[in-house]
């Protein structure tokens, strides 16, 4: 988040830095052009969504090796804390037990993770870029072509791939729980119910499953693109604060002002997103229990 | 916002992620936070009854002080009664033996006076014969007077 002097070099403008921080590291050495390709991978977010994947499956490791129903420490009732918290929403939201054994631990992971994810956005902006540069150059490449993005929600891969995921998991639980049958039949006649005209049945039916159609995409794409929206907004954001500061020329009222500004702004910004990087992990987690819960449920 | 096969390895990841919280992270943790639920379940429970306990335990203690004093009580009121009683019997049985040491004495007192006075009359009936014999002169067989003698003695009774 913090400036380090990227825009400085003469060559580069206040339009290059911030795509060169918005492009992915994708093999190719530039962005992707079509929409949807799936013959290209982000290496950069597949590599830190494993690591912080690692990092937070160890720490909860650590915490379920030790668990003992003595007195806990702190670090142990941190995570037992977390896993009451989950728990209980869990418990509020999905009536069958059987189901909370799955869904509960899906809601931490997602908890853990996305925060985890998201709190990439507290490192200095340029830190693992700059980083990443050194060892691409050293590896013998254009270091102008060392893309490194270090915020995985902010790629919307990740986020939709996430989400499609609940979906799936939403999807599997309507057939198990209501049966194929009654799933089937709560398709054609929710939300605007069936009639005994069978022309009308089927007007109504297939109006019931195109509103089906539509809530199901309409939850799915929002759950992810939420995320997405808010931590890509706040990656934007802290680009533009380095802006300010990389704006530097020398001892001069305007530099030293927008220095100023940078300082104020990247201050205010990153503790604004502390709220944001726990909240929007938070959020993600309840729309999870929330979906699966409404699976659960007949109309 | 471009989407790419990244898209695929997240789904991977995540699942993988999910399974292996479901399976090492959320169960120990779930037991263990269990298991300390009914551990201080238990532990108020236990305080619970503790205390009860040390009420009810209270309870009985001042009950048998109340018991120990009152048998006390008893106790000496019944040593007092038996102490008079045996007061009064000691002094029963030393006014009986005084009187019958009086009696005995006041026995032997008469025998001894019937002797001294049977000894006696047998010493004036001697000194009577004596007298007798003086005055006849002659000797008087004690054996062949003896009849005599006899009339004589009780005559002096």
């Amino acid at each position: 988040m913090a400036a380090e002097h990227d825009v400085a070099q003469h060559t580069v403008t206040a339009g290059e830095y911030i795509a060169h921080h918005l492009t992915f590291l994708n093999g190719t050495g530039a962005a992707q052009k079509n929409l949807v390709d799936f013959g290209l991978i982000n290496y950069d977010t597949v590599f830190w969504v494993v690591f912080l994947a690692v990092l937070g499956g160890f720490v909860l490791w650590l915490a379920a090796r030790r668990a003992s129903s003595g007195v806990p420490g702190r670090f142990q009732a941190a995570v037992e804390l977390l896993v009451e918290m989950v728990g209980d929403q869990a418990k509020g939201l999905i009536h069958s037990a059987e189901s909370r054994k799955f869904v509960a631990p899906l809601g931490l992971t997602i908890f853990v993770w996305v925060f985890l994810m998201n709190a990439m956005d507290f490192l200095p902006l340029d830190l693992i870029p700059r980083i990443w540069e050194g060892l691409y150059a050293g590896m013998g490449h254009d270091p102008h072509h060392a893309y490194m993005r270090v915020v995985p929600t902010a790629d919307i891969n990740a986020t939709m791939g996430m989400s499609v995921t609940v979906l799936l998991i939403c999807l599997y639980y309507n057939a198990k729980i209501k049966g194929i049958g009654g799933w089937a039949h709560e398709l054609v006649s929710a939300p605007f119910g069936t009639s005994k005209n069978p022309i009308l049945a089927v007007v109504l039916g297939l109006v019931n499953f195109a509103m089906q159609l539509i809530e199901f995409a309409a939850k799915t794409i929002s759950h992810g693109m939420r995320l997405f929206g808010n931590m890509f907004a706040g990656e934007l954001i802290f680009m533009l604060i380095a802006l300010m500061g990389a704006a530097w020329t020398g001892a001069n009222l305007p530099s030293i002002l927008l220095f100023f500004g940078h300082f104020v702004a990247g201050f205010a910004w990153a503790v604004f997103h502390i709220l944001v990087v726990v909240l929007q992990a938070f959020i993600f987690m309840m729309l999870t229990l929330v979906y699966v819960g409404q699976a659960h449920e007949s109309h | 916002m471009n989407l790419n096969a990244t898209f695929i390895a997240q789904i991977v990841v995540f699942l993988t992620f999910v399974w292996f919280t479901m399976k090492f992270v959320w169960p120990p943790i779930v037991k263990a936070l269990d298991e300390r639920a009914s551990k201080i379940a238990d532990g108020l429970a236990a305080a619970d009854k503790a205390k009860n306990d040390l009420a009810l335990t209270e309870k009985r203690v001042g009950e048998e002080l109340r018991k120990a004093r009152e048998s006390a009580a008893d106790v000496r009121g019944g040593a007092e009664k038996q102490a008079a009683v045996i007061v009064e019997e000691a002094r029963a049985e030393a006014a009986r033996i005084v009187s019958a040491a009086r009696e005995a004495a006041q026995g032997e007192a008469a025998t001894a006076a019937q002797r001294a006075r049977e000894e006696l009359r047998a010493e004036v009936a001697a000194l009577a014969v004596a007298g007798a014999e003086r005055i006849l002169r002659r000797e008087i067989d004690a054996q062949v007077h003896a009849e005599l003698l006899t009339n004589l003695k009780q005559e002096l009774n």
